[in-house]
């Protein structure tokens, strides 16, 4: 018991610091303590990024099996808690001005973050929807944070009934591998299933999981939710939805795959390409059209997620490593570009619309420079950073003798460089008509927005080592 | 052997560039200033130190020499490294850079972002020619487009917005096709390693039996299909009859560096790696597309030559020219024979200059005028005798009239091409009448005559400083049309070597094909 609890040590700091933070808040001071509250949180949430991603090198199960602690699983936790902490870092001051930093925002994110941790290493179903369950609950709330605003309010009601109307799916596909398994631990569905009774039921029940967790990462077609609520929940908000969500969403994909379904692999895998070549065009051509960046980037994490579930489709170990390395770096990207988007202002209020960003360069050329890099970068134009993400991706998929899905991804990608160059057209090559943005002097801000570019060249050296790590991750998952 | 010359060629430019972004500030007189020296002073160190590339390098070695290395993500190297092929396209960049350069003195709007972008772009286009890795090769290749998209889209005309997206997603669209053929020799062959290494791609052999795509049999199976994803980038990039729309687009809205830089150097990376890739690594696919492209590059020729004909922008007459004149260099490829192959590479070498000469010619009027109209232009030659003389100079280059660099190239691609197809050669040639009748009618047009415009009567002649530029083009013109060996005699064991390889490769693929028939 005891090695158990040692096990899940990081998130019970987390969730004991969660719910302090919490009494703390209602009884002392309420939102005059969401500022220091929430550097705290991102500090602990670095902290333990650091103490996970140092740990043993073992794969240790706890629980009876129930949570695992292996490589794969202290990858993900690592980048998404360090994606939570960069967004919370980067919400404050527009919290602050806006008059929504409220003490629960950094106690609700850090719940969620809890959450994050339980998906990435669950071994059960159970486990598996009780830290999906309990990320998803934090996110609801968190998406209609502006309460006297209509859209806030309504991303906030649009995620939650899908995302519950997703969760029954899953709950119904889990209970389906239960019936036919006898067991809901991943490892006794896969011990079932090598002895030969891989069942109709069974398929049925693995179609409705992919499902459940399709939603989660907003693959198409259950993607519909993911616009509006980018659109309408507060920036950082919106941020922090692009960022570790999707990195714990997509590993417990991988987690789930592997680890329960590894038996059937030519089943689930063209499913996924078939989320994937979907994912992939409706991102690429549908956010064409957009006008707000904030749709424009939803409709971009789709296409991403798209690329990323190419890794998964392989089924192999170098498969999911792409897709891990794929991840780092869309998060990598997506941090640069939200800590861009959160500086968009005019007179102090936020700015969406694209074409305020007509000349920009002229006003804010270090800036623009950097969202350029980061532009091309998620175009997937080399020899920025993204780029390397996609040649991971197609080498697994090649690998794994799909052909036809790196064609479409490359048809895809062509497609999809349009609307990033378009942002690029708008701040360099526009007529200097418009009033400029505001000189939005937060610091913290733009050295985000500057580190993410630099990180996309400089990058390209070495990856930082998230290569090795990454391949260690996937070596551990995919025996 | 431990040797960095060639990395440190090409990485300069992107230091240089990198200084300016970092410590230049601001946008005055001085700053403007500083950035241009900066810019000049750096492309020329880059062209002297490739003189000590150019002088080590040992023509009668076929193999890859001063190959610098280092291993990298994913598997791949970092290597470097020049051979007769590739060598005088390095030298070629680096020569014309500075004179782009010093083309450049009279921009005004943000000149340090425009030095910058130069900048990178040399360091971008002198790694497409010297990197021995696939995926190293694709990344200088396409990064290419980022400062050439900025260039046309910043500094370019009235319609550069159009111009400059469909140049991007032109040349990308082919491009994304090669990577996924890239990513698939990867997988076959294991290695990104072009070659100078123990297991290149250059000596593997990627299959060629024939194959079954969705009902079609594909003749040299693999082999065919990367050659065609190949081709699709670098059919786009020559650029090809009939994918080269964006290029009379490009030049036209592009500023006047942006057209030399496009015309002399962007082009020659399609042909480069027809010569590199398309060639060597895909024989069969060569010889079973190869009669096709032979086609299309003679209709190339007559059409946009007849294209050229009535033309009324002088940049875009001067383009369709270049898709013409490039419509030699594939000719000249697809003969694969060592004629064929040594005119290709001439060809492209000689109008890298006269073509950049052509576009500089238009920016000195254009710079005086702001037109780019035939129309308004005539009888320049009595206010602008010296440029009159520079002109007639470079359209005859164009031309190819025997004594300038232009003749040897289409002459050599003619008679390669008639040892392969008559019909072809024949058809070409008539290409050449056009290009003497659409070249000769610009000049009479703009510079002969009498000077009636109002607007012309205050013209001045070239300045010192355009003299300058034009001075080391038409040296290079006349050296190499009057002794072509300068050239012939470096690219000639490499196009020997790749020749020889190519019929090889070729006769055990027959071979093989006619065993396997007789043994069933």
């Amino acid at each position: 018991m005891n090695h158990d609890i040692s096990q899940i040590l990081p998130e019970i700091i987390l969730a004991g610091f969660a719910l302090a933070g919490l009494l703390f808040g209602a009884y002392f001071g309420k939102d005059a303590v969401a500022r220091p509250l929430l550097w705290l949180t991102a500090a602990l949430m670095v902290v333990l990024a650091g103490v996970v991603g140092t740990s043993t090198d073992m794969t240790v199960e706890a629980f009876n099996g129930m949570f695992v602690n292996d490589g794969f699983a202290r990858f993900a936790k690592v980048a998404l808690l360090l994606s939570a902490a960069a967004v919370l870092i980067m919400s404050e001051n527009y919290m602050l001005t806006r008059g929504l930093l409220r003490f629960e925002y950094p106690v609700l994110v850090a719940l969620s973050a809890v959450g994050m941790m339980m998906m990435v290493s669950a071994g059960d179903l159970m486990a598996l929807y009780m830290g999906l369950e309990l990320q998803s609950l934090a996110l609801y709330v968190v998406a209609s944070l502006r309460r006297d605003s209509v859209k806030s309010t309504e991303a906030g009601l649009k995620y939650f009934v899908l995302g519950a109307l997703s969760s029954g799916m899953l709950l119904y596909g889990a209970s389906l591998v239960y019936g036919y398994a006898g067991t809901t631990l991943f490892s006794g569905v896969i011990i079932t299933a090598q002895a030969g009774q891989t069942s109709l039921g069974m398929l049925f029940g693995i179609v409705f999981l992919i499902s459940g967790l399709a939603f989660k990462v907003s693959a198409v077609p259950f993607h519909m939710w993911t616009p509006d609520v980018y659109e309408g929940s507060p920036t950082p908000v919106t941020a922090f939805f692009a960022t570790a969500p999707k990195v714990a969403a997509m590993a417990l994909f991988a987690r789930v795959l592997h680890d329960a379904f590894g038996f059937a692999v030519s089943d689930w895998s063209q499913i996924i390409a078939l989320l994937s070549v979907l994912s992939m065009f409706l991102g690429a051509i549908a956010a064409i059209g957009q006008t707000n960046i904030k749709r424009l980037m939803a409709y971009s994490s789709i296409a991403h997620m798209g690329y990323a579930l190419m890794g998964l489709a392989a089924g192999t170990a170098f498969g999911v490593q792409a897709m891990l390395v794929y991840m780092a770096i869309y998060v990598t990207m997506n941090v640069g570009v939200f800590a861009f988007i959160l500086l968009m202002e005019k007179d102090g209020q936020p700015v969406v619309e694209i074409s305020a960003l007509n000349m920009y360069s002229k006003h804010h050329p270090g800036r623009a420079a950097a969202l350029l890099v980061l532009m091309f970068s998620l175009a997937g134009v080399p020899p920025f950073l993204g780029f390397f993400g996609k040649l991971y991706v197609w080498r697994a998929a090649l690998d794994g003798g799909m052909i036809w899905l790196v064609v479409a991804s490359a048809v895809a990608s062509a497609i999809g460089a349009f609307y990033y160059l378009r942002i690029v057209f708008l701040m360099y090559f526009g007529a200097d008509k418009s009033a400029a943005l505001d000189r939005n002097r937060s610091g913290v801000l733009s050295g985000f927005l500057v580190a993410s570019a630099v990180i996309m060249v400089i990058g390209i050296v070495n990856m930082f080592g998230v290569e090795g790590a990454a391949a260690l991750a996937a070596q551990a998952l995919v025996e | 052997m431990e040797n960095n010359l060639l990395s440190i060629v090409t990485f300069m430019p992107a230091f240089a560039a990198l200084i300016l972004a970092v410590f230049l500030r601001g946008e005055d007189e001085a700053a403007q200033r500083n950035a241009k020296w900066l810019a000049l002073i750096t492309t020329t160190v880059t062209f002297i130190v490739s003189i000590f590339v150019f002088i080590e390098f040992d023509p009668a070695n076929t193999d890859f020499q001063m190959v610098d290395e280092a291993a990298w993500l994913l598997g791949l190297t970092y290597r470097m490294g020049v051979d007769g092929i590739s060598i005088l396209f390095v030298m070629l960049t680096t020569f014309m850079m500075p004179l782009v350069i010093a083309a450049s003195w009279d921009v005004k709007t943000r000149v340090k972002e425009y030095m910058i972008a130069f900048l990178v772009l040399e360091t971008l286009m002198l790694g497409v020619f010297m990197a021995l890795d696939l995926v190293l090769f694709y990344v200088f290749f396409e990064a290419s487009l980022i400062p050439m998209f900025l260039i046309i889209g910043i500094w370019g005309g009235a319609n550069r917005i159009y111009a400059s997206f469909k140049f991007f997603l032109y040349t990308f669209f082919g491009s994304v096709l090669m990577l996924v053929a890239m990513v698939a020799m990867f997988s076959d062959a294991g290695t990104t390693c072009i070659g100078g290494c123990d297991v290149s791609l250059l000596t593997h052999n990627f299959g060629s039996e024939t194959i079954d795509v969705f009902g079609f049999q594909i003749i040299g199976g693999v082999q065919t299909l990367m050659f065609i994803a190949f081709f699709a980038s670098f059919a786009v990039k020559m650029p090809m009859w009939p994918v080269h729309t964006w290029l009379p687009d490009a030049h036209v809205q592009a500023p006047t560096a942006g057209s030399v830089v496009l015309a002399a150097i962007l082009l020659k990376m399609g042909g480069y790696g027809f010569l590199r890739f398309s060639l060597p690594m895909f024989p069969m696919g060569a010889e079973v597309v190869g009669p096709l492209i032979l086609w299309l590059s003679a209709i190339a020729i007559v059409y946009t030559s007849l294209v050229a004909l009535v033309q009324e922008d002088m940049k875009k007459l001067i383009a369709y020219s270049s898709v013409a004149h490039m419509g030699f260099v594939t000719m000249g490829i697809f003969s694969t024979n060592q004629q064929g192959l040594d005119g290709a590479i001439f060809q492209m070498i000689s109008h890298g200059f006269i073509s950049g000469a052509l576009f500089l010619s238009v920016g000195v009027i254009y710079d005086r005028m702001h037109t780019r109209d035939i129309d308004a232009y005539g009888g320049l030659v009595n206010r602008m005798p010296v440029y009159a003389m520079l002109f007639m100079f470079f359209t005859m280059a164009n031309v190819g009239l025997p004594g300038t660099s232009g003749f040897i190239g289409e002459f050599l691609t003619l008679m390669a091409v008639f040892q392969v197809n008559t019909w072809v050669a024949a058809v070409a040639t008539t290409g050449v009448i056009f290009s003497a009748a659409y070249a000769l009618w610009l000049y009479r047009r703009v510079v002969m005559g009498d000077l009636i415009k109002e607007s012309l009567k205050m013209i001045s002649d070239m300045t010192a400083r355009e003299k300058w530029i034009f001075a080391p083009l038409v040296a290079m013109t006349l050296l190499l049309g009057i002794y072509p060996a300068a050239v012939l005699d470096i690219i000639g064991p490499s196009v020997t070597a790749l020749v020889d390889q190519y019929d090889t490769a070729v006769a055990a693929t027959d071979a093989a094909m006619q065993t396997a028939e007789a043994q069933n």
